[in-house]
């Protein structure tokens, strides 16, 4: 499985790529979109919507099943892939580049050391 | 995933990237690179499955045939040596023990293909209902391998590899030829509304067939093919499946199979009393078929509403890789069974348009 090392991510599957100070981009790990398989459907929230830390912000679909995203850290929404609700299948073919879900604001920077390191999610998959 | 079973073709799947799932007990590729890619290469060009899991049930001896025809609710009597019938077993109360494919291979010869999940009660059943048949019930399904090649390519493909005029070979005839120098089953069938063939095999010999067939079918765009874009492929076409459309509750009244159940043949087979009643009378509930406009996949065990009462539950569901849509079928009481249904997906009412399959455009079969 492919687990950049610039990125952070959650024991869920999301990774979080930090752009400066304030906003960070987030989206669902290669072997998130492996697992789903075919992803046929994605649901996201609109742009201004808050959320907390662990809340479900969107459900992925594949041929297979449904699933919730969570929030890594506190945010707020700034702007949603819109290449993701004619082309879901973006996120099986470039899940860290094309397939990037949400810009987010981050609303609380201390969280973000909370975050799996690229080598903890390795390992989190292996477990 | 050890207590499995694996068919004849398991290495050869696994070689080209199968993605294997316990299905029925067995270690099935349910995928090689993408469900919605395979589906779309079998509409399009061909595709090659293994679902040599099927199993394969002989009856033969005297009185074969009117055995047979006892059991199922299709007319077996009008079968001609190399044809095939589709027909459901029923219990006696009209539900539905299995759903195959009864193949006369010669006079008081038969084989039956049957769900592989189905297998042991298929065969315990029919020994159960032998009566005075007196002949072999012999469950041959570890000699035998499975290979459906579907697809508007399929003709092109195996005809490199055969000496049958498969052009010749009408939808569901079949002939025993040799395939790639190897003696098979050659049947006109499928699972999924496009020209194609099922290819019975001997189970030691798969490989070197699947091989062959493999390379045939190089220049034609042949796909792998899982157990997922099957499923997808079944649903578009408006085919059931054991255990979504029918099963030991549903009947074929119910899920719209009547031409299969030959009211009037001459012999009086298993579940007739109570389909006869359940047609006169009409059926309580009924399978539909249904489009949602939305690629939200509408899942099995859904409930169906009308208004807020619950009317039914969804059976089957999927997307639609050709419609580019949400399609599926649903059990639903016979009053409600018309315009105004819906489900409940993550909080949001979807409406679901009641339709006619196949969902698409398929050839017409002859």
């Amino acid at each position: 499985m492919n687990v950049p090392t610039h990125l952070q991510y959650t024991r869920e599957h999301e990774w979080l790529k930090v752009l400066d100070e304030a906003t960070a981009l987030v989206g669902i790990t290669d072997y998130a979109q492996n697992s789903l398989g075919d992803i046929t459907f994605c649901e996201l929230p609109k742009p201004g919507r808050k959320l907390r830390c662990g809340e479900t912000f969107g459900v992925v679909e594949s041929v297979k099943a449904a699933s919730d995203l969570f929030m890594p850290i506190d945010a707020e929404v700034l702007e949603v892939n819109p290449v993701l609700t004619s082309a879901p299948e973006t996120l099986n073919k470039s899940p860290y580049d094309d397939g990037w879900m949400l810009k987010i604001k981050i609303l609380n920077r201390a969280q973000l050391p909370g975050l799996l390191s690229p080598e903890a999610y390795e390992k989190h998959l292996g477990a | 995933m050890s207590s499995l079973r694996r068919t004849c073709l398991h290495e050869f799947n696994a070689a080209r990237g199968a993605r294997f799932v316990d299905f029925a007990g067995w270690e099935m590729p349910v995928q090689y690179k993408s469900i919605l890619d395979e589906h779309r290469a079998v509409r399009a060009a061909a595709g090659l499955f293994d679902v040599s899991h099927m199993g394969e049930i002989t009856v033969r001896g005297r009185g074969a045939g009117a055995f047979i025809d006892r059991l199922v609710t299709n007319d077996i009597s009008r079968l001609t040596p190399g044809g095939v019938v589709y027909s459901p077993m029923c219990h006696p109360g009209g539900g539905v023990v299995d759903d195959l494919l009864v193949y006369m291979r010669a006079p008081e010869d038969y084989l039956l293909c049957v769900n592989a999940s189905n297998t042991a009660k298929d065969h315990d059943w029919i020994r159960r209902n032998a009566g005075d048949f007196s002949g072999e019930i012999e469950d041959q399904s570890a000699q035998w391998g499975l290979i459906a090649l579907q697809g508007p390519q399929a003709p092109a493909i195996l005809e490199k590899l055969t000496p049958v005029p498969l052009r010749e070979l009408r939808y569901y005839r079949f002939a025993e030829a040799p395939v790639a120098g190897v003696l098979c089953i050659i049947s006109r069938t499928g699972y999924t509304g496009e020209l194609g063939f099922e290819l019975f095999v001997p189970w030691a010999q798969a490989e070197s067939i699947a091989l062959a067939l493999e390379e045939a079918g190089r220049p034609h765009g042949l796909v792998m093919c899982g157990l997922g874009a099957r499923d997808s492929l079944r649903l578009e076409a408006g085919f059931s499946l054991y255990g979504h459309e029918i099963d030991d509750e549903i009947t074929p009244v119910q899920a719209g199979l009547l031409w299969t159940v030959k009211l009037a043949k001459s012999v009086p087979f298993i579940g007739r009393d109570a389909l006869l009643r359940e047609k006169t009378d009409g059926p309580a509930r009924r399978v539909v078929f249904f489009r949602t406009g939305d690629r939200r996949i509408i899942r099995p065990g859904t409930p169906v509403l009308a208004g807020g009462t619950t009317v039914g539950r969804v059976l089957s569901g999927t997307l639609s890789p050709v419609c580019n849509e949400a399609i599926g079928s649903a059990l639903v009481d016979a009053p409600a069974a018309s315009d105004g249904l819906g489900v409940d997906v993550r909080g949001q009412r979807v409406p679901l348009t009641l339709c006619k399959p196949p969902f698409v455009t398929l050839p017409k079969q002859h």
